[in-house]
């Protein structure tokens, strides 16, 4: 591990205020990510500001009938709080298929958003990655990249996103709440996470001297309809290879609003208002699913390695899509596609 | 790569060594770490307390876990100098006056281990699996057990020490 100096933050005014005057410090809440890159020799921050003893831990209801989450509660009283598993079930379903049981009981809120690709290349300071250094290169996109990207990829960068959280927030249309030297804002979660272009080091849009303080989700939820099934080399304790989330409004058999997300695929949680809008007044069949997948992947690119996820990809949007219409979302215990 | 080097002085503690301050196994505990210093090295190297054992130290097996405050987590990724004022439990502080505690009678019962290294982050986890009353079936006991890997395979027989507890509290 590398060396640094530790401070605490006393609330958000003084966390902004030490990270403004140093250009070389990071938070830290849970350190899941954090700590495991700057054993990596990946982050290597002078100065850690230990943002836990902030009050940012609750969970709220707001004014417009929807819940405002503190930056600082832990992924899994998240996924086990009830007005999350009642009126959210797609995002206490998502947290729950991501990390293990410990990981979850450290990592917050915030951090999950902010977590950084598990690209080999991005871990492997001997080989070029412009996400770690820009300019060196991509080894990726000539290498070993079947967990890599095969949406919205540049010549830069083809690293994906790895939460899964983020893909339910992205169908949930959550709204992050930040904190900076100018005062607060709000970004809407579509504009939180950026595409990699000419700049894949920067993974989101926040800016150097702001802090995430709450997540907001509107009050419509998907409780009915929902579903989040993910693909893994593993049953358990795996990131995605492809995640597919799924909230829709049905009408009986036609779908009246139709949302879904992807994960593993790109470089932030993957949505496409088209294939979205090819399900609004449609039944809920395997004809019309299956176009809305075609629809979302139409631009997608495989590389050497990862060509099958295309493939795989169109099938879980179908697979997920029959779930959520059903009503018989996916088990994160029980493994069983149904 | 040359690294700049801060230059502000906005510490609120003041850089090398932090006191800290811990509850262990029911012992209170002060001692000086650097920041640096994982919960997981203060437990073995300045605490003696080697029962928690160093696998991956990145998060992936679990050999390290512990309970800070009743809830488990990887020692390897959390700064002893974050958890100043909580109270953790490691492998040795289960047992009372000599006896074992149910999950470790449990783990002999079963056989639930063949090597022994990743066993007393299985039992701490287990621990806290209880403690957190989600887990009633074998297939959500495996799922929220898989944090914890075993190279041996003890798997089946984990699950089944874990459920012997379950039935009994």
């Amino acid at each position: 591990m590398i060396n640094f100096q530790y401070t605490r933050a006393s609330d958000v005014s003084d966390a902004v205020r030490q990270i403004a005057a140093d250009p070389t410090a990071k938070f830290i809440a849970g350190g899941t990510n954090l700590l495991d890159l700057m054993k990596e020799d990946v982050e290597h921050p002078t100065r850690l500001i230990d943002i836990t003893r902030l009050p940012l831990t609750k969970v709220e209801e707001t004014a417009t009938g929807g819940l405002r989450i503190g930056a600082l509660v832990p992924n899994s009283d998240l996924a086990w709080h009830a007005a999350i598993t009642q009126r959210y079930p797609v995002l206490a379903s998502a947290i729950l298929a991501g990390a293990s049981a410990q990981l979850r009981n450290m990592a917050s809120t915030g951090g999950n958003l902010l977590q950084r690709t598990r690209c080999f290349y991005f871990y492997d300071t001997a080989t070029p990655c412009n996400k770690r250094e820009l300019g060196s290169g991509c080894s990726a996109i000539k290498g070993i990249n079947r967990i890599n990207a095969i949406l919205g990829t540049s010549d830069a960068c083809i690293a994906t996103h790895p939460s899964d959280m983020c893909v339910a927030l992205a169908v949930l249309e959550a709204r992050i709440h930040v904190a900076g030297p100018g005062g607060e804002r709000i970004v809407p979660f579509a504009d939180f996470h950026r595409l990699p272009g000419e700049t894949p080091e920067q993974d989101t849009n926040l800016d150097a001297n702001e802090i995430v303080t709450a997540v907001e989700l509107p009050a419509e939820g998907f409780a009915r309809n929902y579903t989040y099934l993910k693909i893994r080399d593993r049953l358990s304790y795996a990131f995605a290879l492809v995640s597919v989330a799924v909230g829709l409004e049905m009408d009986g058999t036609t779908i009246r609003q139709a949302r879904f997300a992807l994960g593993g695929v790109a470089h932030k949680p993957w949505r496409d208002p088209s294939a979205e809008a090819a399900l609004n007044g449609q039944v809920a069949s395997p004809e019309n699913f299956r176009r809305a997948a075609d629809l979302a992947l139409r631009d997608a690119k495989g590389f050497e390695h990862n060509a099958f996820k295309i493939e795989l990809a169109r099938r879980t949007i179908v697979r997920a899509l029959t779930q959520a219409s059903r009503g018989t979302p996916q088990s994160q215990s029980n493994k069983k596609i149904a | 790569m040359a690294r700049a080097l801060a230059t502000t002085q906005t510490t609120l503690l003041p850089p090398g060594k932090i006191s800290v301050e811990l509850v262990v196994n029911g012992v209170e505990t002060k001692f000086d770490v650097a920041p640096w210093t994982t919960l997981l090295d203060a437990l073995r190297e300045r605490l003696d307390l080697t029962g928690t054992k160093k696998g991956c130290d990145h998060g992936q097996c679990g050999a390290c876990t512990v309970l800070v405050d009743g809830r488990r987590i990887n020692s390897c990724l959390t700064l002893a100098v974050m958890k100043d004022g909580a109270k953790v439990t490691t492998i040795e502080g289960l047992a009372t006056d000599g006896a074992l505690h149910p999950m470790q009678q449990a783990f002999i019962d079963h056989d639930a281990f063949q090597c022994g290294y990743c066993t007393p982050g299985q039992i701490c986890s287990a621990m806290g699996l209880i403690a957190e009353g989600k887990a009633k079936t074998p297939d959500e006991i495996r799922e929220m057990m898989s944090g914890n890997i075993c190279r041996c395979a003890a798997y089946p027989n984990i699950v089944a020490a874990i459920q012997q507890v379950m039935g009994a509290s």
